[in-house]
Protein backbone atom coordinates (compact mmCIF):
# COMPACT_ATOMS: atom_id res chain seq x y z
CA UNK A 1 0.00 0.00 0.00
CA UNK A 2 2.65 2.25 0.71
CA UNK A 3 4.99 3.10 -2.04
CA UNK A 4 7.30 5.43 -0.36
CA UNK A 5 7.95 3.80 3.16
CA UNK A 6 11.71 2.73 2.68
CA UNK A 7 14.22 5.51 2.23
CA UNK A 8 17.78 5.33 1.72
CA UNK A 9 20.06 7.72 2.81
CA UNK A 10 19.65 9.95 -0.54
CA UNK A 11 16.28 9.22 -2.21
CA UNK A 12 13.08 7.47 -1.69
CA UNK A 13 12.72 3.70 -3.30
CA UNK A 14 11.28 2.76 -6.15
CA UNK A 15 9.59 -0.27 -5.57
CA UNK A 16 6.17 -0.15 -7.94
CA UNK A 17 3.47 1.90 -7.11
CA UNK A 18 0.12 0.82 -7.62
CA UNK A 19 -1.71 2.27 -10.48
CA UNK A 20 -5.18 3.83 -9.51
CA UNK A 21 -7.90 4.09 -11.25
CA UNK A 22 -8.05 7.29 -13.40
CA UNK A 23 -10.66 9.67 -11.52
CA UNK A 24 -11.61 13.00 -13.51
CA UNK A 25 -14.39 15.30 -12.36
CA UNK A 26 -16.17 16.88 -15.75
CA UNK A 27 -17.71 20.13 -15.75
CA UNK A 28 -21.45 20.45 -16.34
CA UNK A 29 -23.37 23.96 -15.90
CA UNK A 30 -24.51 23.90 -11.78
CA UNK A 31 -28.14 24.11 -11.44
CA UNK A 32 -29.84 27.30 -9.74
CA UNK A 33 -30.17 26.18 -5.97
CA UNK A 34 -33.79 27.20 -5.92
CA UNK A 35 -34.47 24.25 -8.33
CA UNK A 36 -32.72 21.72 -6.40
CA UNK A 37 -34.51 19.31 -3.57
CA UNK A 38 -32.24 20.41 -0.25
CA UNK A 39 -31.24 16.58 0.34
CA UNK A 40 -29.75 16.44 -3.11
CA UNK A 41 -27.87 19.63 -2.03
CA UNK A 42 -24.05 18.95 -3.15
CA UNK A 43 -21.67 21.61 -1.78
CA UNK A 44 -18.74 19.33 -2.78
CA UNK A 45 -18.85 20.26 -6.68
CA UNK A 46 -15.19 21.34 -7.32
CA UNK A 47 -16.66 23.98 -10.03
CA UNK A 48 -19.26 25.56 -7.56
CA UNK A 49 -16.51 28.43 -6.97
CA UNK A 50 -15.59 28.77 -10.83
CA UNK A 51 -19.39 28.97 -11.89
CA UNK A 52 -19.93 31.18 -8.80
CA UNK A 53 -22.37 29.45 -7.20
CA UNK A 54 -21.27 28.86 -3.92
CA UNK A 55 -23.09 32.01 -2.66
CA UNK A 56 -26.32 30.93 -3.10
CA UNK A 57 -25.90 27.73 -2.39
CA UNK A 58 -24.44 28.05 0.83
CA UNK A 59 -27.11 30.78 1.92
CA UNK A 60 -29.46 27.77 1.31
CA UNK A 61 -28.01 25.67 3.32
CA UNK A 62 -27.38 28.31 6.34
CA UNK A 63 -31.10 29.44 6.09
CA UNK A 64 -32.95 26.07 5.40
CA UNK A 65 -30.48 23.57 6.59
CA UNK A 66 -27.62 24.46 8.73
CA UNK A 67 -26.48 21.17 9.37
CA UNK A 68 -26.75 18.79 6.00
CA UNK A 69 -26.36 15.48 5.14
CA UNK A 70 -25.55 14.75 1.61
CA UNK A 71 -25.83 10.96 1.61
CA UNK A 72 -24.11 10.06 -1.72
CA UNK A 73 -21.69 13.14 -2.93
CA UNK A 74 -18.18 11.12 -5.21
CA UNK A 75 -16.83 12.18 -1.57
CA UNK A 76 -18.54 9.57 0.20
CA UNK A 77 -21.43 10.89 2.63
CA UNK A 78 -20.62 13.99 4.83
CA UNK A 79 -22.48 16.59 6.96
CA UNK A 80 -21.94 19.94 5.97
CA UNK A 81 -21.38 23.10 8.85
CA UNK A 82 -22.31 25.96 7.08
CA UNK A 83 -23.01 28.96 10.51
CA UNK A 84 -19.95 30.51 11.99
CA UNK A 85 -21.24 29.36 15.57
CA UNK A 86 -21.89 25.46 14.36
CA UNK A 87 -18.39 25.87 13.08
CA UNK A 88 -16.69 27.51 15.70
CA UNK A 89 -18.09 24.52 18.20
CA UNK A 90 -16.99 21.81 15.71
CA UNK A 91 -13.35 23.52 15.55
CA UNK A 92 -13.21 24.16 19.30
CA UNK A 93 -14.53 20.49 20.33
CA UNK A 94 -11.50 18.70 19.23
CA UNK A 95 -12.27 15.59 21.35
CA UNK A 96 -15.64 15.20 19.89
CA UNK A 97 -14.29 15.97 16.39
CA UNK A 98 -11.25 14.09 15.49
CA UNK A 99 -8.93 15.35 12.79
CA UNK A 100 -7.52 12.09 11.61
CA UNK A 101 -6.56 10.43 9.14
CA UNK A 102 -7.02 13.79 6.91
CA UNK A 103 -8.50 17.47 6.95
CA UNK A 104 -10.16 17.41 3.26
CA UNK A 105 -13.35 15.76 2.59
CA UNK A 106 -12.33 13.15 0.45
CA UNK A 107 -9.97 10.41 1.85
CA UNK A 108 -6.29 9.61 1.02
CA UNK A 109 -6.21 6.99 -2.12
CA UNK A 110 -3.85 4.29 -1.58
CA UNK A 111 -0.73 5.21 -2.88
CA UNK A 112 -0.82 8.58 -0.42
CA UNK A 113 -0.95 7.48 2.86
CA UNK A 114 0.69 10.61 4.08
CA UNK A 115 0.95 11.75 7.43
CA UNK A 116 0.34 15.34 9.05
CA UNK A 117 0.10 17.02 12.26
CA UNK A 118 -2.84 19.15 11.22
CA UNK A 119 -4.69 15.86 10.80
CA UNK A 120 -3.22 14.27 14.24
CA UNK A 121 -5.00 14.40 17.38
CA UNK A 122 -3.52 15.52 20.56
CA UNK A 123 -0.75 14.53 21.92
CA UNK A 124 1.09 13.82 18.87
CA UNK A 125 -0.24 16.47 16.69
CA UNK A 126 1.00 19.32 19.98
CA UNK A 127 4.77 17.56 20.26
CA UNK A 128 4.81 17.75 16.11
CA UNK A 129 3.10 21.37 15.89
CA UNK A 130 5.40 23.17 18.62
CA UNK A 131 8.74 21.42 17.26
CA UNK A 132 7.81 23.63 13.89
CA UNK A 133 5.71 27.05 14.89
CA UNK A 134 8.52 28.84 16.33
CA UNK A 135 9.66 29.58 12.47
CA UNK A 136 6.98 31.52 12.06
CA UNK A 137 6.66 33.02 15.48
CA UNK A 138 6.12 36.13 15.19
CA UNK A 139 9.23 36.97 17.20
CA UNK A 140 11.17 35.36 14.43
CA UNK A 141 8.77 37.16 11.70
CA UNK A 142 10.39 40.88 12.90
CA UNK A 143 13.54 39.91 11.76
CA UNK A 144 12.28 38.58 8.65
CA UNK A 145 10.30 41.77 7.89
CA UNK A 146 12.99 43.59 6.23
CA UNK A 147 14.10 40.99 3.64
CA UNK A 148 9.90 40.43 2.77
CA UNK A 149 9.72 43.96 2.18
CA UNK A 150 12.81 44.21 -0.08
CA UNK A 151 11.47 40.96 -2.28
CA UNK A 152 8.55 42.51 -2.79
CA UNK A 153 9.74 45.74 -3.93
CA UNK A 154 11.50 43.68 -6.30
CA UNK A 155 8.32 42.07 -7.54
CA UNK A 156 6.38 45.33 -7.93
CA UNK A 157 9.29 47.30 -9.65
CA UNK A 158 9.76 43.83 -12.78
CA UNK A 159 6.15 44.75 -13.07
CA UNK A 160 5.19 46.24 -16.76
CA UNK A 161 3.20 49.18 -16.09
CA UNK A 162 0.00 50.10 -18.78
CA UNK A 163 0.15 46.69 -20.36
CA UNK A 164 -1.70 43.35 -19.28
CA UNK A 165 -0.10 40.32 -17.66
CA UNK A 166 -1.40 38.20 -14.89
CA UNK A 167 -1.14 38.72 -11.31
CA UNK A 168 -1.00 35.10 -9.78
CA UNK A 169 1.83 34.47 -11.82
CA UNK A 170 4.27 37.69 -11.51
CA UNK A 171 3.35 38.59 -8.16
CA UNK A 172 1.15 35.78 -6.21
CA UNK A 173 3.01 33.32 -6.62
CA UNK A 174 6.75 35.01 -7.16
CA UNK A 175 6.20 35.94 -3.60
CA UNK A 176 5.03 33.19 -1.85
CA UNK A 177 7.68 30.73 -3.65
CA UNK A 178 10.50 33.30 -2.62
CA UNK A 179 9.17 33.05 1.42
CA UNK A 180 8.61 28.88 1.38
CA UNK A 181 12.18 28.85 0.06
CA UNK A 182 13.73 30.92 2.90
CA UNK A 183 11.36 29.48 5.36
CA UNK A 184 12.71 25.79 4.32
CA UNK A 185 16.13 27.33 3.60
CA UNK A 186 15.54 24.97 0.52
CA UNK A 187 17.67 25.87 -2.80
CA UNK A 188 16.59 29.17 -4.17
CA UNK A 189 17.64 28.17 -8.02
CA UNK A 190 15.37 25.17 -7.69
CA UNK A 191 12.56 27.04 -6.24
CA UNK A 192 9.78 27.18 -8.18
CA UNK A 193 9.66 23.20 -7.90
CA UNK A 194 7.77 25.07 -4.30
CA UNK A 195 4.25 25.77 -5.68
CA UNK A 196 4.26 23.41 -8.01
CA UNK A 197 4.54 20.45 -5.51
CA UNK A 198 2.36 22.56 -3.55
CA UNK A 199 -0.52 22.28 -6.39
CA UNK A 200 0.02 18.69 -7.04
CA UNK A 201 -0.25 18.01 -3.36
CA UNK A 202 -3.69 19.52 -3.01
CA UNK A 203 -4.86 18.90 -6.16
CA UNK A 204 -6.15 14.89 -6.58
CA UNK A 205 -9.65 14.91 -7.77
CA UNK A 206 -10.32 11.92 -4.94
CA UNK A 207 -9.49 14.09 -1.93
CA UNK A 208 -10.56 17.65 -3.30
CA UNK A 209 -12.11 17.19 -6.79
CA UNK A 210 -8.95 18.71 -8.34
CA UNK A 211 -7.16 17.64 -11.88
CA UNK A 212 -4.10 15.94 -10.95
CA UNK A 213 -4.26 12.53 -12.17
CA UNK A 214 -2.57 9.97 -9.86
CA UNK A 215 1.14 9.25 -12.12
CA UNK A 216 1.80 13.01 -12.21
CA UNK A 217 1.41 13.53 -8.53
CA UNK A 218 3.46 10.22 -7.69
CA UNK A 219 5.87 11.72 -9.97
CA UNK A 220 6.28 15.09 -8.35
CA UNK A 221 5.78 13.89 -4.84
CA UNK A 222 8.96 11.46 -4.93
CA UNK A 223 10.56 14.35 -6.62
CA UNK A 224 10.08 16.42 -3.71
CA UNK A 225 10.89 13.63 -1.19
CA UNK A 226 14.25 13.61 -3.17
CA UNK A 227 15.01 16.95 -2.70
CA UNK A 228 14.06 17.82 0.79
CA UNK A 229 15.69 14.60 2.33
CA UNK A 230 18.99 15.48 0.27
CA UNK A 231 18.25 18.74 2.19
CA UNK A 232 18.07 17.11 5.59
CA UNK A 233 20.99 15.13 5.20
CA UNK A 234 22.92 18.31 3.85
CA UNK A 235 21.38 19.98 7.18
CA UNK A 236 22.36 16.79 9.36
CA UNK A 237 25.86 16.51 8.04
CA UNK A 238 26.54 20.49 8.58
CA UNK A 239 25.34 20.45 11.88
CA UNK A 240 26.95 17.42 13.25
CA UNK A 241 30.10 19.07 11.54
CA UNK A 242 29.72 21.76 14.54
CA UNK A 243 28.26 24.44 12.69
CA UNK A 244 25.02 26.55 14.09
CA UNK A 245 21.97 25.23 13.20
CA UNK A 246 19.44 27.16 10.97
CA UNK A 247 16.19 29.05 12.18
CA UNK A 248 14.51 27.08 9.61
CA UNK A 249 11.74 24.47 9.21
CA UNK A 250 14.62 21.41 8.37
CA UNK A 251 16.90 22.87 11.24
CA UNK A 252 13.83 23.03 13.34
CA UNK A 253 12.98 20.03 13.29
CA UNK A 254 16.08 18.45 13.08
CA UNK A 255 17.16 20.24 16.68
CA UNK A 256 13.86 18.77 18.59
CA UNK A 257 13.56 15.87 20.52
CA UNK A 258 10.07 14.74 19.32
CA UNK A 259 10.69 15.12 15.45
CA UNK A 260 14.72 14.98 15.44
CA UNK A 261 14.23 11.45 13.30
CA UNK A 262 11.52 12.31 11.19
CA UNK A 263 13.59 11.48 8.15
CA UNK A 264 13.20 7.84 9.33
CA UNK A 265 9.46 7.51 8.91
CA UNK A 266 8.67 8.94 5.46
CA UNK A 267 5.15 9.40 5.60
CA UNK A 268 5.16 11.53 8.24
CA UNK A 269 8.46 13.44 6.85
CA UNK A 270 6.93 13.59 3.59
CA UNK A 271 3.45 15.03 5.31
CA UNK A 272 4.31 17.65 7.54
CA UNK A 273 6.42 18.91 4.49
CA UNK A 274 3.43 19.05 1.93
CA UNK A 275 1.55 20.50 5.18
CA UNK A 276 4.08 23.46 5.44
CA UNK A 277 4.21 23.68 1.59
CA UNK A 278 0.53 23.97 1.00
CA UNK A 279 -0.27 25.84 4.16
CA UNK A 280 2.65 28.41 2.87
CA UNK A 281 1.24 28.54 -0.62
CA UNK A 282 -1.92 28.71 -1.13
CA UNK A 283 -3.12 30.58 1.09
CA UNK A 284 -1.24 33.79 1.02
CA UNK A 285 -1.04 33.30 -2.79
CA UNK A 286 -5.31 33.36 -3.01
CA UNK A 287 -5.53 36.35 -0.59
CA UNK A 288 -2.74 38.23 -2.85
CA UNK A 289 -4.66 38.03 -6.01
CA UNK A 290 -8.19 38.03 -3.52
CA UNK A 291 -7.22 41.46 -2.34
CA UNK A 292 -6.97 42.87 -5.78
CA UNK A 293 -9.88 40.87 -7.58
CA UNK A 294 -12.18 42.44 -4.29
CA UNK A 295 -10.64 46.26 -4.89
CA UNK A 296 -12.39 46.00 -8.05
CA UNK A 297 -15.52 44.80 -7.65
CA UNK A 298 -15.50 47.09 -5.08
CA UNK A 299 -13.79 50.23 -6.49
CA UNK A 300 -15.05 52.67 -3.19
CA UNK A 301 -13.19 50.74 -1.09
CA UNK A 302 -9.77 51.26 -3.00
CA UNK A 303 -10.62 55.10 -2.78
CA UNK A 304 -10.93 54.23 1.43
CA UNK A 305 -7.25 52.73 0.79
CA UNK A 306 -5.70 54.96 -1.05
CA UNK A 307 -7.37 58.31 1.10
CA UNK A 308 -6.19 56.51 4.26
CA UNK A 309 -3.49 53.55 4.25
CA UNK A 310 -3.77 52.95 7.97
CA UNK A 311 -6.58 50.97 7.26
CA UNK A 312 -4.39 48.32 5.43
CA UNK A 313 -4.04 45.95 8.54
CA UNK A 314 -7.63 45.71 8.59
CA UNK A 315 -7.82 45.51 5.09
CA UNK A 316 -6.19 42.51 5.20
CA UNK A 317 -7.86 40.52 7.70
CA UNK A 318 -11.07 41.60 5.81
CA UNK A 319 -9.26 40.41 2.38
CA UNK A 320 -8.84 36.84 3.96
CA UNK A 321 -12.50 36.75 5.31
CA UNK A 322 -13.87 37.81 2.48
CA UNK A 323 -11.15 35.24 -0.01
CA UNK A 324 -11.54 32.53 2.65
CA UNK A 325 -8.75 31.12 0.79
CA UNK A 326 -9.11 27.26 2.41
CA UNK A 327 -13.05 26.70 2.06
CA UNK A 328 -13.62 24.06 4.36
CA UNK A 329 -11.69 21.34 7.25
CA UNK A 330 -13.19 18.15 7.71
CA UNK A 331 -13.31 15.91 10.57
CA UNK A 332 -14.92 12.81 11.79
CA UNK A 333 -17.29 12.63 14.89
CA UNK A 334 -15.54 10.32 17.52
CA UNK A 335 -19.64 9.84 19.39
CA UNK A 336 -22.87 10.80 18.61
CA UNK A 337 -23.70 14.67 18.75
CA UNK A 338 -26.36 16.64 18.59
CA UNK A 339 -25.69 19.70 16.57
CA UNK A 340 -28.42 22.59 15.66
CA UNK A 341 -30.95 20.05 15.74
CA UNK A 342 -29.29 16.90 13.60
CA UNK A 343 -27.85 13.75 15.40
CA UNK A 344 -24.22 13.59 13.67
CA UNK A 345 -23.32 9.71 14.60
CA UNK A 346 -20.52 8.23 15.72
CA UNK A 347 -17.87 7.99 12.14
CA UNK A 348 -19.65 10.11 10.23
CA UNK A 349 -17.79 12.88 8.07
CA UNK A 350 -18.37 16.14 9.27
CA UNK A 351 -17.02 19.48 6.88
CA UNK A 352 -16.84 22.41 8.17
CA UNK A 353 -17.15 25.20 5.66
CA UNK A 354 -15.23 28.25 6.53
CA UNK A 355 -16.19 29.69 3.30
CA UNK A 356 -20.01 29.96 4.43
CA UNK A 357 -19.40 30.56 8.06
CA UNK A 358 -17.61 33.73 6.89
CA UNK A 359 -20.52 35.11 5.25
CA UNK A 360 -23.08 34.26 7.64
CA UNK A 361 -25.30 37.12 8.25
CA UNK A 362 -26.16 35.99 11.56
CA UNK A 363 -22.70 37.09 12.83
CA UNK A 364 -21.23 39.44 10.16
CA UNK A 365 -22.96 42.45 8.75
CA UNK A 366 -23.61 42.53 4.82
CA UNK A 367 -21.10 39.71 4.45
CA UNK A 368 -20.70 39.99 0.95
CA UNK A 369 -19.81 43.22 1.22
CA UNK A 370 -16.07 43.96 1.21
CA UNK A 371 -15.33 46.41 3.63
CA UNK A 372 -11.62 47.26 4.34
CA UNK A 373 -12.55 49.75 7.87
CA UNK A 374 -15.02 46.80 9.01
CA UNK A 375 -15.68 46.54 12.32
CA UNK A 376 -14.20 43.21 14.16
CA UNK A 377 -12.77 42.26 10.89
CA UNK A 378 -10.18 39.87 12.93
CA UNK A 379 -13.32 37.92 13.84
CA UNK A 380 -12.88 35.47 10.75
CA UNK A 381 -13.17 32.08 10.28
CA UNK A 382 -10.31 31.68 7.62
CA UNK A 383 -7.75 30.51 10.42
CA UNK A 384 -9.74 28.13 11.94
CA UNK A 385 -10.06 27.81 15.22
CA UNK A 386 -9.51 25.64 18.41
CA UNK A 387 -5.60 23.49 18.56
CA UNK A 388 -5.32 23.50 14.77
CA UNK A 389 -5.93 26.96 14.00
CA UNK A 390 -3.35 28.28 11.11
CA UNK A 391 0.33 27.99 12.79
CA UNK A 392 1.48 31.10 9.80
CA UNK A 393 -1.54 33.04 10.53
CA UNK A 394 1.26 35.92 11.19
CA UNK A 395 3.34 35.54 8.35
CA UNK A 396 0.43 35.45 5.81
CA UNK A 397 -1.13 39.09 7.72
CA UNK A 398 2.64 40.52 7.47
CA UNK A 399 3.50 39.44 3.98
CA UNK A 400 -0.22 41.04 2.69
CA UNK A 401 0.60 44.02 4.82
CA UNK A 402 3.63 44.65 3.45
CA UNK A 403 2.70 43.87 -0.31
CA UNK A 404 -0.30 46.49 0.36
CA UNK A 405 2.40 49.12 1.93
CA UNK A 406 4.34 48.79 -1.21
CA UNK A 407 1.70 48.86 -3.94
CA UNK A 408 0.28 52.17 -2.66
CA UNK A 409 3.91 53.44 -2.65
CA UNK A 410 3.79 53.19 -6.76
CA UNK A 411 0.57 51.86 -8.26
CA UNK A 412 -2.51 54.67 -8.72
CA UNK A 413 -4.92 51.47 -10.01
CA UNK A 414 -4.91 47.87 -10.70
CA UNK A 415 -7.32 47.22 -13.45
CA UNK A 416 -8.67 44.03 -13.37
CA UNK A 417 -9.20 43.53 -17.46
CA UNK A 418 -10.62 40.16 -17.83
CA UNK A 419 -12.39 37.58 -16.21
CA UNK A 420 -10.68 35.46 -13.39
CA UNK A 421 -9.66 32.06 -14.02
CA UNK A 422 -10.46 29.72 -11.18
CA UNK A 423 -8.96 26.43 -9.46
CA UNK A 424 -11.02 23.24 -10.04
CA UNK A 425 -11.58 22.52 -6.07
CA UNK A 426 -14.05 22.17 -3.70
CA UNK A 427 -11.06 22.63 -0.92
CA UNK A 428 -8.43 25.73 -2.89
CA UNK A 429 -10.50 28.97 -3.56
CA UNK A 430 -8.43 30.62 -5.93
CA UNK A 431 -7.22 31.81 -9.33
CA UNK A 432 -5.13 30.07 -11.70
CA UNK A 433 -5.08 33.91 -13.96
CA UNK A 434 -5.88 37.36 -13.06
CA UNK A 435 -4.96 39.56 -16.20
CA UNK A 436 -4.66 42.91 -14.84
CA UNK A 437 -2.90 46.34 -16.16
CA UNK A 438 -1.39 48.96 -13.81
CA UNK A 439 -1.62 52.86 -13.24
CA UNK A 440 1.84 53.75 -12.10
CA UNK A 441 1.57 56.63 -9.69
CA UNK A 442 2.16 60.21 -10.19
CA UNK A 443 4.78 61.47 -7.76
CA UNK B 1 -15.88 50.09 41.82
CA UNK B 2 -11.70 49.09 41.57
CA UNK B 3 -9.06 49.04 39.05
CA UNK B 4 -6.68 46.89 37.21
CA UNK B 5 -3.66 47.34 35.75
CA UNK B 6 -2.17 46.16 32.57
CA UNK B 7 1.62 46.83 31.25
CA UNK B 8 2.22 46.18 27.69
CA UNK B 9 5.70 44.48 26.92
CA UNK B 10 7.01 48.39 26.46
CA UNK B 11 6.55 48.60 29.85
CA UNK B 12 3.51 51.18 29.65
CA UNK B 13 1.15 50.98 31.37
CA UNK B 14 -2.83 51.37 31.47
CA UNK B 15 -5.55 51.41 34.26
CA UNK B 16 -8.90 50.27 33.78
CA UNK B 17 -11.81 50.68 36.09
CA UNK B 18 -13.41 46.88 37.19
CA UNK B 19 -17.21 45.90 35.82
CA UNK B 20 -18.06 43.00 37.74
CA UNK B 21 -18.61 40.26 35.75
CA UNK B 22 -17.08 41.49 32.26
CA UNK B 23 -14.13 39.32 30.89
CA UNK B 24 -10.76 40.51 31.54
CA UNK B 25 -10.59 40.27 27.60
CA UNK B 26 -13.62 42.62 27.67
CA UNK B 27 -12.78 45.04 29.91
CA UNK B 28 -8.99 45.78 27.82
CA UNK B 29 -10.82 45.80 24.43
CA UNK B 30 -13.66 48.47 26.01
CA UNK B 31 -10.52 50.57 27.57
CA UNK B 32 -8.54 50.63 24.39
CA UNK B 33 -6.07 48.99 25.75
CA UNK B 34 -3.43 47.72 23.01
CA UNK B 35 -1.95 44.22 22.74
CA UNK B 36 -4.98 42.24 22.92
CA UNK B 37 -6.73 40.91 19.47
CA UNK B 38 -9.04 38.47 20.59
CA UNK B 39 -9.57 36.99 17.22
CA UNK B 40 -12.26 34.27 17.98
CA UNK B 41 -14.43 37.04 20.05
CA UNK B 42 -13.99 35.66 23.53
CA UNK B 43 -14.64 31.81 23.45
CA UNK B 44 -11.16 29.84 24.44
CA UNK B 45 -10.37 29.19 20.92
CA UNK B 46 -7.37 31.68 19.42
CA UNK B 47 -5.24 32.30 22.00
CA UNK B 48 -4.78 36.09 21.00
CA UNK B 49 -6.14 37.43 24.41
CA UNK B 50 -2.74 36.42 26.14
CA UNK B 51 -1.97 37.86 29.68
CA UNK B 52 0.54 37.28 32.22
CA UNK B 53 -1.24 37.96 35.42
CA UNK B 54 1.65 38.85 37.90
CA UNK B 55 2.09 36.45 40.51
CA UNK B 56 0.85 38.07 43.68
CA UNK B 57 -2.51 37.52 41.94
CA UNK B 58 -2.77 34.39 40.71
CA UNK B 59 -4.55 33.34 43.53
CA UNK B 60 -7.42 35.91 43.07
CA UNK B 61 -7.85 34.82 39.21
CA UNK B 62 -7.19 30.93 39.36
CA UNK B 63 -6.00 28.74 36.83
CA UNK B 64 -6.13 28.03 33.66
CA UNK B 65 -8.14 24.96 32.89
CA UNK B 66 -7.32 22.19 30.17
CA UNK B 67 -8.63 23.87 27.25
CA UNK B 68 -7.10 26.88 27.80
CA UNK B 69 -3.87 25.32 28.52
CA UNK B 70 -3.98 23.66 25.08
CA UNK B 71 -4.80 27.17 23.34
CA UNK B 72 -2.00 28.76 25.47
CA UNK B 73 0.63 26.33 24.74
CA UNK B 74 0.20 27.18 20.41
CA UNK B 75 2.59 30.54 21.93
CA UNK B 76 6.26 30.58 22.70
CA UNK B 77 5.80 32.52 25.28
CA UNK B 78 3.79 31.06 27.44
CA UNK B 79 4.31 31.60 31.59
CA UNK B 80 3.84 29.85 34.53
CA UNK B 81 0.97 32.43 35.32
CA UNK B 82 -0.51 32.89 31.83
CA UNK B 83 -4.10 33.02 31.09
CA UNK B 84 -6.31 34.12 28.14
CA UNK B 85 -8.26 36.88 29.48
CA UNK B 86 -11.49 36.46 27.82
CA UNK B 87 -11.61 33.09 30.49
CA UNK B 88 -11.38 35.55 33.38
CA UNK B 89 -14.36 37.08 34.95
CA UNK B 90 -13.88 40.42 36.84
CA UNK B 91 -14.50 41.01 40.12
CA UNK B 92 -14.45 43.40 42.87
CA UNK B 93 -11.72 41.15 44.51
CA UNK B 94 -9.30 42.18 41.46
CA UNK B 95 -9.36 45.73 42.68
CA UNK B 96 -5.79 46.88 42.12
CA UNK B 97 -4.43 43.36 39.95
CA UNK B 98 -1.18 43.71 37.65
CA UNK B 99 -1.58 41.86 34.28
CA UNK B 100 1.29 42.12 31.68
CA UNK B 101 0.94 41.93 27.84
CA UNK B 102 3.00 39.25 25.94
CA UNK B 103 5.43 40.65 23.43
CA UNK B 104 3.05 39.09 20.39
CA UNK B 105 -0.01 37.61 19.78
CA UNK B 106 -0.35 34.70 18.50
Amino acid sequence: MNSLTNTSDESVATSPIPTMPAVEFIEQPIADVSTVALEDIDVSNPFMFRQNKWQSYFKRLRDECPVHYQKNSPFGPFWSITRFEDIMFVDKNHTLFSSEPVIVIGDRPADYMLDMFIAMDPPKHDVQRQAVQGAVAPKNLAEMEVLIRERTVDVLNDLPVGESFDWVEKVSVELTTRMLATLFDFPYEKRHKLPYWSDLASGSPEMTGGMIQADERVAGITDLMTEFSQLWHTKAAQKAAGEQGGFDLISLMQSNENTKNMVDTPLEFLGNLVLLIVGGNDTTRNSMTGGVDALNEFPQEFVKLKNDPSLIPNMVSEIIRWQTPLAHMRRIATQDVELNGKTIKKGDKVVMWYVSGNRDERVIDNPDQFVIDRDKARNHLSFGFGIHRCMGNRLAEMQLRILWEEILQRFENIEVIDKPKYVQSNFVKGYTELRVKLTAKNH
Amino acid sequence: MGHITFIEHSGEQHTTPIEEGKSLMQTAIDNGIPGIDADCGGVCACGTCHVIVDETWIDAVGVANDDEIMMLDLTPEKAKTSRLSCQIKTTAAMNGMIVRLPEFQM
